[in-house]
């Protein structure tokens, strides 16, 4: 495991022209992933979190949504200057997504061995023999029973669970060096979520893959982050090591997410009181409020923060935006 | 048994014909609701768990007889609502109500907010039009909704204000059971545990009782005062909330609970995944539905239907290798 | 910011026009205007023109366009442009007519199929048989029948199009019907009448509007259709069809007694088409994102 980022985001800001307005998506987010690594980034609905995803792609749909200003570094090569051919390489070669929903995300006429070999064709110019070979190959990776039989299938033969599989092989086969997961389990059940994140792991742990791991649930980044951003009205708001994150959450924020959820091992019965809500809602990315995006609905706030806070280290790669993180 | 409870279902079926085969020739059964039973009392909430197609949902509204059930008996109040003609059902309609998962597509879009809560008022011929607007602006008071919000339409709302409108009006009859079919599923993080409060305070309030359908246990556990866990339309466990999650008699249930990440690093561990897929309703295994993925199956689970078993302390499961009840009185959880 | 536009197309800011009502629905607004001449010149026709449509002027025949005669004057000496705009009356009565009865019949037909189980396969089988009949053959039959007149032929144009109304309405019911707000809404106590008046009614009707400026679009069509085979409203009658069948065996001599009214057929057909376009782009939320183009 080296240490060097492999990909890398700079200052990003993606906006979407809406009825409203300009909403603001993505405002100003930086973090990167190393390889090996595992960056989790976690967050609500509307935080940005899966348009940052989609602008690495470059895949914001334009228009009406547009990357405005940033960069996207993969080995230190910004994307968003490459041209459509070159990025064509770049996507599901270099860099694999699985996406949330596996079923729209499949072609449904073609068998999904199919589909991967043509992935493989595409961009490793194998012979055709050899791409299915791999295709079977690559199901057999992502422990598909029966991969032999199962690729001459087509996608709505497949349980949700083995299309998120199949999407995974996919995703995989020409090994990138960066595989974005947006919301890669939240479609399924408790205990296929177990298996497929067991199965990001093995992967990784195999190829060495860096993952950005995009998911709304602080339950799946515990499990399987190594480091964490937590993003909120198109801002990151907090950004550490996993342990260190749940450990001392940093950002009002964070931290009522966390007190907010149901716990396993929480107390029951007459005792178990109210769950601490987060007042409010999220703001609409088209009106938002003047400093500190979370500060309408932050217990802590005070005049400073309609100055919009930067990020502050407060312990080795810790960082949370909130001018009073610290007390 | 001196008062039978608020709502008593018996051995509840809904099973659907499907056809496969190019001309649908094949003529087979989707057993998506096979017997369930259990009891519900009044201002008690029972949790209905399960992986998606395990008949949850399905079995929520067969008992509300939003869909006919094929068989088997509800009781609500002591009255038997699965024989009840359209003009009876709809008196007894009153008595339950429902809360939708999807707040998007739950309310129709063409009508205010206002005139969504006070319809089940005109349905149920509830006070004249004054009267249904002040009880309307009631509920919108104890929901947390503003009465001036009342012109506004759906869409003009987020998605936790959508949900508490949909619980204003589930609560404008004056029910005594609400069904709540994965009431909090779709909603952010950061709003659930509101919408989780609200509908714990308006329980309490109203004396109600809840059939709480979700999938998620965590909330599951927060706001029941007993589970029932499913899996491929029959009841594998019920049991009070703190039995189950402590001691999981089932091994289903036992990998559900062991399936569902902890927000702790550090409590980070290789476990024993639960491997392959809940098999196909339409054709399901043979005996005990979960043997081909029981860690624990012998021989037996495959020939023989284990029927829901106690094993004390308001505790059953479904298992033939469920441990018996304990001779000596076990801790009493109370319910 | 600066590096940012420097280097590349796809990297750049995003700008906000203020646009005004016709460039943010520039079909509704064109579409508007057309219309709202066509109709201005079929109602205030009396006032515009001095010549009476039916009135005769032998010494007048076949006056090419002049200050006089804009549009000229047909074999009889009539003045074209006033029969052209007094023609806009009947079109537009007869596709308006046509639009209103048949959406009216279609939904309260429509709705009753959907929601009623067991008639739906009878209103379904009779909807097949009335569609195969033609429209024109229908006319002819009704004109021999009775006799020719402008209600005869709206009847014999709704008749066709009311099963087409039928199934829209019956495949929107089946969608809204597994709505769960069907759901919530039976849940709540809500019993039939109401369920089809407030929750399936006002969803249906929606596209229906859409649906209805088609139908009108080509009702005018047909009528003139009509008119030209003779089986439209009576002769004296001028109604587009009619002006450009009295003049084709003169068409050589004088274009433009075809020529005219046959341009405001195609702009009146064109105007409510696109009405029907920017009304269905309107109401569709799918497309709500792209007001940015």
């Amino acid at each position: 495991m080296t240490d060097s980022p492999v990909l890398q985001i700079e200052d990003l800001r993606t906006q979407f022209l809406t009825h409203g307005g300009i909403a603001k998506a993505v405002d100003g987010v930086s973090y990167h992933v190393n390889r090996g690594e595992t960056l989790g980034v976690v967050g609500e609905s509307g935080c940005g979190k899966s348009v940052t995803a989609l602008s690495v792609m470059r895949l914001v749909p334009d228009p009406p949504g547009r990357i405005v200003s940033g960069r996207v570094l993969l080995h230190g090569q910004d994307l968003l200057e490459l041209d459509e051919a070159a990025m064509r390489r770049v996507r599901g070669n270099r860099i694999g997504m699985i996406f949330q929903e596996p079923m729209t995300s499949l072609n449904p006429v073609l068998t999904v061995g199919r589909q991967i070999e043509e992935v493989v064709a595409l961009h490793q110019n194998l012979p055709a023999r050899q791409a299915a070979e791999r295709a079977v190959e690559m199901l057999r990776l992502v422990q598909i029973p029966e991969p032999q039989r199962r690729a001459r299938e087509y996608p709505h033969q497949l349980s949700g669970g083995m299309r998120q599989r199949v999407m995974i092989a996919m995703a995989l086969s020409c090994n990138p060096e960066v595989l974005i997961a947006d919301e890669p389990t939240t479609a399924l059940d408790v205990t296929i979520q177990a298996q497929i994140l067991e199965l990001i792991r093995e992967i990784q742990q195999r190829t060495g893959t860096a993952i950005v791991l995009i998911t709304h649930d602080l339950g799946v980044i515990a499990e399987t982050a190594d480091r964490v951003v937590v993003m909120y009205a198109g801002k990151k708001v907090e950004e550490a090591p996993v342990t260190a994150l749940f450990d001392a959450p940093l950002h009002p924020y964070t931290r009522g997410l966390m007190v907010s959820m149901p716990r396993l091992d929480s107390p029951l019965g007459p005792e178990r009181g109210e769950l601490p809500e987060i007042p409010g809602m999220v703001p609409s990315l088209s009106a938002l409020p003047e400093g500190c995006r979370f500060a309408p609905r932050c217990p802590l706030a005070v005049q400073q923060c309609r100055e919009e806070p930067p990020l502050i280290e407060y312990a080795p790669g810790h960082v949370a935006a909130c001018w009073r993180a610290g007390e | 048994m001196a008062e039978e409870p608020l709502l008593v279902v018996r051995d509840l079926h809904k099973h659907y014909p499907v056809s496969a085969g190019l001309m649908g020739q094949v003529k087979m059964t989707l057993r998506a609701v096979d017997g369930i039973s259990f009891t519900l009392a009044r201002g008690e909430t029972l949790g209905l768990v399960g992986e998606s197609g395990c008949g949850k949902s399905t079995a929520g509204k067969a008992l509300m007889r939003l869909i006919e059930p094929t068989s088997g008996s509800v009781r609500l109040n002591g009255i038997e609502i699965t024989g009840l003609s359209r003009r009876e059902l709809h008196a007894q309609r009153r008595q339950m109500q429902a809360v939708f998962q999807d707040p998007y597509s739950s309310l129709n879009p063409k009508m205010t907010a206002g005139a969504l809560v006070a319809e089940p008022l005109i349905n149920f011929g509830l006070g004249n039009s004054a009267e249904r607007r002040a009880r309307v602006e009631d509920l919108f008071g104890r929901v947390g909704l503003r009465a001036g919000d009342m012109a506004k339409y759906p869409h003009e709302f987020s998605g936790g204000q959508r949900q508490r409108l949909g619980i204003a009006r589930a609560l404008a009859p004056g029910p005594t059971l609400v069904v709540g079919d994965e009431p909090v599923s779709a909603l952010d993080v950061s709003v659930q545990a509101q919408v989780v409060n609200l509908l714990v305070r308006l329980q309490r309030e109203f004396g109600l009782a809840y059939l709480f359908i979700a999938h998620d246990l965590a909330v599951v556990r927060h706001i029941s005062d007993r589970v029932a866990v499913m899996y491929l339309g029959r009841i594998v466990e019920l049991a009070p909330t703190a039995t189950l999650f402590a001691r999981p008699a089932h091994p289903y249930t036992q990998a559900l609970l062991e399936a569902i990440p902890i927000p702790d690093p550090r409590r980070r561990r290789s476990r024993a995944v639960l491997r392959g897929e809940v098999p196909s309703p339409i054709n399901p295994p043979s005996g005990c539905h979960f043997h081909p993925r029981c860690p624990i199956a012998t021989e037996r689970c495959r020939v023989e239907v284990p029927e829901l078993r106690d094993l004390g302390a308001g505790q059953s499961a479904a298992c033939h290798h469920a441990p018996a009840p304990p001779a000596a009185t076990r801790e009493t959880i109370s319910a | 910011m600066s590096i940012a536009t420097t280097r590349t197309r796809i990297v750049r800011p995003l700008v906000v026009r203020r646009r005004g009502l016709l460039t943010r629905h520039p079909r509704i607004t064109l579409a508007a205007l057309l219309l709202g001449t066509l109709a201005g010149l079929a109602i205030f026709a009396p006032f515009i023109t001095e010549y009476d449509p039916m009135t005769l002027a032998v010494t007048q025949r076949l006056r090419p366009p002049s200050a006089a005669h804009w549009f000229g004057t047909d074999a009889y000496g009539r003045d074209t442009f006033s029969r052209t705009i007094y023609g806009g009356r009947i079109s537009m009565q007869i596709g308006v007519s046509v639009a209103a009865m048949s959406v009216l019949i279609g939904v309260v037909v429509g709705m009753l199929g959907g929601a009623i189980r067991w008639l739906d396969p009878i209103v379904m089988r009779i909807s097949d048989g009335l569609m195969s009949i033609p429209a024109i053959l229908l006319a002819i039959a009704l004109m021999s029948l009775t006799k020719a007149s402008v209600a005869t032929v709206i009847i014999a144009i709704t008749i066709p199009e009311v099963p087409r109304v039928i199934r829209l309405v019956r495949s929107l019911v089946l969608t809204i019907r597994e709505q769960t707000y069907m759901q919530a809404a039976i849940a709540s106590g809500t019993r039939l009448p109401r369920l089809m008046l407030r929750h399936i009614l006002p969803n249906v009707l929606t596209p229906l509007i859409v649906q209805a400026t088609y139908i009108c679009a080509s009702a005018v069509l047909l009528e003139a259709y009509l008119g030209f085979l003779g089986a439209g409203t009576p002769t004296e009658v001028p109604s587009w069809g009619n002006i450009i069948a009295e003049n084709r065996t003169f068409v050589q001599l004088a274009t433009w007694n075809v020529m005219f009214p046959g341009v405001f057929l195609a702009l009146m057909v064109l105007g409510v088409n696109m009405l029907g376009d920017g009304v269905r782009d309107l109401l569709d939320p799918r497309l709500a994102g792209r007001i940015g183009k």
